[in-house]
């Protein structure tokens, strides 16, 4: 990387900029045609129930009413997003069957003229639904008397089938963590908790599915990732691959928000059905209650420390709240493992994390995914230690600091590492003076030679 | 009863790509009769700028003004496989992708002009203005548009290229969570100013000042953005936000947002920053990502400033005010 770059590294005005301040760039809610058709959902009204029945008569009375939709209609209901990748099996229906999860889960798809017929249609929809006692709390979920919400038995996701079921939660062994413990001169132990929240995009996920005459379908989305919305959209409806083209634009805001796939199936079954094009949009309080959140987090984290500030030992336990059904978070959770012993070089480390199903909507993906909790716990977990140890904030950091050559907990050599040079960077920024000692110091050797 | 003020700090890194791999994107590249060059893919932008960073990294490697390069994105007819706009990987990915693609198609236009300007394709370098030269004699040149055309009429060749980029996936063994689980690995570090009103138990972030080492910022003003909209995001997701404000209950959830509380322009607090490049071994131009650490080191250094104020560790998000208070009850009781 010698030459000289031309391009790269300058601020150049962006080419969308303008359309998007002037609302000129096109979005799913710009997309119509003259024939289109509108596609609302029955959603459960309660977190657990089984679903006695199903009653459309009057719904079906509604003017500008076409068709309903139901679990019976989706040749492959039951699906899980990350099959692609060899996450299994196969747990969440796109139209609920027999029980639904979670307060908001589709029941049925509304098909009319107009979204006002399609809104109307679904309130008239008569459920009959015997409720089951819920669970919501991560730690109750695994405890032997909780209701199991999953057909294998435990209420979090199992990683090696093949393992160990009763032990099958992500891990990482690193050292001998409870030597380290019987050596350290402190335990510092914290309980951490992050809460629920919207990705919040301006744009609500959305897409509009449009047979075309060539017999294929053509789905608009403002989808975050085109081929596999595609793929999973081609295996829940058992179709060819080439039945389907998807044509994305710029998305409204993702945040991780619109990398689940919601929408584009049941849209697109619909068109098929109907031969119409088909719109499905979330509303605001379907984009807040129904569709993914970012997950909750909660983490103990148990630490060794020596009285010169060096932790020896990392002991963590995470359990993320995924909500009814995985989506993305049992690969969130093998993320979170890789990252919550944080930036620092720690001899000994055990972490087990969870990813733990309750009766609320799914968690997914979100800005950050599963490090955002990870990073909130260990840092505020460093200024307790610094508390503990009594020696100030920037120092308990420069001291642990991970540094290229180390060797992280899930046995992977830093190489990019450059945290001590950030540091370095903001306290010049606001005016902290640093130690010689920790000035000195670089991510690319140690003071004792052991870089 | 007063307005306290502290500092806190917060030190992070955030890894790069699909933690496992296995996450390929594809582009492809030609060139139009008249010089303008192409750049086909599938990703989609998020508003971020991705177009515009991905046409920045093209031109760079083509050699070509950034204005004859453009990105035909986001249809799964027309533009070859790409994961998906996530995990802080569309640059590092496509990036690198496109830096494959630019290569092949580089070479094809250098052997055409070589044929044109009758020298060897060694020989030539582009001007990033639209021309090709001969080194050291730079009155020997012929423009981009005519080598195209050259090569479309005359010669009956594709100025194109092909581009892929994969880092392989990465196991995790059951039993000690050995993997892989990223490319390249970004930092940050905030220094946090808020103020507690012990009275009302409101907190005011005043200023999120942070360090970050992103790799190359192929765009900084892109790269401002996603600092100043993460630092806030980050803000509210430590004092504002959630859609469940009982957790774990499931009661009182917000259905628009008049009822989700976000913070609003009054909120913005003082927002800094600088930005140090370590360029990384496999970004393309040694890119990392920015995109989401950002939103991560605001939330302990504001946690860790509250602490510095009031004394009490609050380790349940978000900090309302009403935690504050109940906080600073129980520290109350709990001194006597």
């Amino acid at each position: 990387m010698a030459e000289e770059l031309r391009v790269v590294g300058q601020p150049v005005l962006r080419r969308d900029g303008m359309g998007h301040v002037t609302g000129k760039t096109v979005y799913i809610g710009d997309i119509n045609f003259p024939d289109m058709l509108h596609l609302k959902m029955v959603r459960s009204p309660v977190p657990h129930a089984r679903i006695r029945g199903i009653d459309f008569s009057e719904a079906e009375k509604v003017p500008g009413f076409v068709r309903a939709l139901t679990s019976r209609d989706v040749p492959k209901n039951v699906y899980t997003i990350l099959c692609l990748i060899g996450v299994g099996p196969d747990e969440e229906p796109v139209l609920a069957e027999d029980k639904v999860l979670y307060r908001g889960e589709p029941i049925a798809a509304i098909i009319a003229e107009t979204e006002e017929a399609a809104m109307e249609a679904v309130s008239k929809v008569r459920l009959d639904l015997e409720e089951l006692p819920a669970v919501f709390d991560v730690e109750e979920a695994l405890k032997p008397d909780a209701p199991i919400l999953k057909p294998w038995g435990t209420n979090y996701f199992i990683y090696d089938y093949e393992y160990d079921q009763q032990n099958a939660f992500r891990k990482v062994r690193f050292g001998d963590v409870e030597k380290g413990f019987q050596e350290a001169d402190y335990i510092v132990e914290g309980r951490y908790q992050t809460s629920p929240i919207e990705h919040a995009p301006v744009e609500t996920t959305g897409c509009v599915a449009k047979p075309e005459p060539d017999g294929r379908i053509t789905v608009y989305t403002n989808t975050q990732a085109l081929f596999f919305t595609l793929d999973n959209t081609a295996l829940i409806l058992q179709i060819p691959f080439q039945k389907l083209h998807f044509v994305g634009g710029t998305v409204g805001g993702g945040f991780g928000g619109k990398v689940d796939v919601i929408v584009e199936p049941i849209a697109t079954l619909a068109a098929m059905k109907t031969g119409r094009p088909v719109k499905y949009v979330f509303t605001r309080e379907e984009e807040m209650r129904v569709s993914s959140s970012r997950g909750a987090w909660r983490i103990y984290i148990k630490d060794g420390v020596m009285k010169d500030g060096r932790i020896i030992a990392r002991r963590v336990t995470s359990y993320a709240d995924a909500g009814a059904y995985n989506r993305h978070t049992p690969y969130a959770v093998t993320k979170h493992a890789a990252n919550v012993a944080g930036p620092y070089r720690i001899p000994n480390v055990w972490i087990d994390a969870y990813c733990v199903y309750t009766n609320r909507q799914p968690a997914s993906a979100m800005r950050g995914f599963a490090v955002t909790p990870a990073s909130f716990a260990t840092e505020v977990q460093m200024d307790r230690i610094a508390e503990v140890v009594g020696i100030d904030p920037w120092a308990i950091r420069f001291i642990n600091a991970y540094r290229n050559g180390d060797m992280r907990p899930h046995q992977k050599v830093v190489e990019d590492a450059t945290l001590i040079e950030v540091m370095q960077a903001a306290a010049e920024m606001v005016g902290h003076e640093l130690p010689e000692e920790f000035r000195k110091m670089s991510s690319w050797e140690r003071e004792d030679g052991n870089g | 009863m007063a307005k306290v003020r502290g500092v806190g700090i917060a030190a992070v890194n955030y890894p790069t790509g699909m933690n496992l791999g296995g996450d390929p994107s594809q582009a492809l590249i030609h060139a139009t009769t008249t010089g303008n060059f192409v750049i086909s893919l599938s990703s989609t932008d998020l508003g971020q700028g991705l177009k515009t960073v991905l046409a920045q990294i093209g031109a760079e490697t083509l050699g070509v003004p950034f204005d004859t390069v453009w990105v035909d994105t986001a249809d799964t007819d027309t533009g070859p496989h790409c994961m998906g706009t996530f995990a802080s990987r569309a640059t590092h990915r496509v990036g690198n992708a496109i830096i494959q693609a630019a290569q092949e198609a580089r070479q094809v236009l250098l052997e055409v002009a070589a044929d044109e300007l009758e020298a060897s394709p060694d020989d030539l370098e582009t001007d990033g203005e639209g021309n090709i030269y001969v080194k050291g004699s730079p009155d020997r040149s012929i423009s981009v548009i005519d080598v195209a055309l050259a090569a479309h009429f005359k010669y009956g060749r594709t100025i194109s290229g092909r581009g892929i980029y994969i880092k392989p996936k990465s196991e995790v063994d059951p039993d000690t969570g050995k993997m892989d689980p990223d490319s390249t690995e970004a930092h940050a570090c905030t220094v946090a100013e808020v103020e507690v009103d012990t009275e009302t138990g409101e907190v005011t972030v005043l200023s999120l000042r942070s360090a970050y080492e992103v790799g190359r910022q192929v765009n900084p003003a892109l790269v401002e953005g996603q600092i100043t909209g993460g630092s806030f995001m980050g803000m509210a997701h430590a004092l504002y936000e959630t859609t469940q404000p009982y957790y774990p209950g499931v009661d009182h959830m917000p259905t628009s947002f008049s009822e989700y509380v976000l913070p609003g322009p009054l909120e913005v607090p003082e927002i800094e920053s600088v930005v140090l490049e370590y360029p990384s071994v496999n970004g393309p131009y040694g890119v990392k990502g920015v995109g989401e650490m950002t939103a991560n080191s605001p939330i302990p250094a504001i946690v860790n400033a509250i602490h510095d104020a009031i004394g009490v560790w609050i380790t349940d998000l978000p900090i309302t005010p009403e935690k504050v208070l109940r906080a600073l009850e129980e520290k109350g009781a709990a001194e006597g």
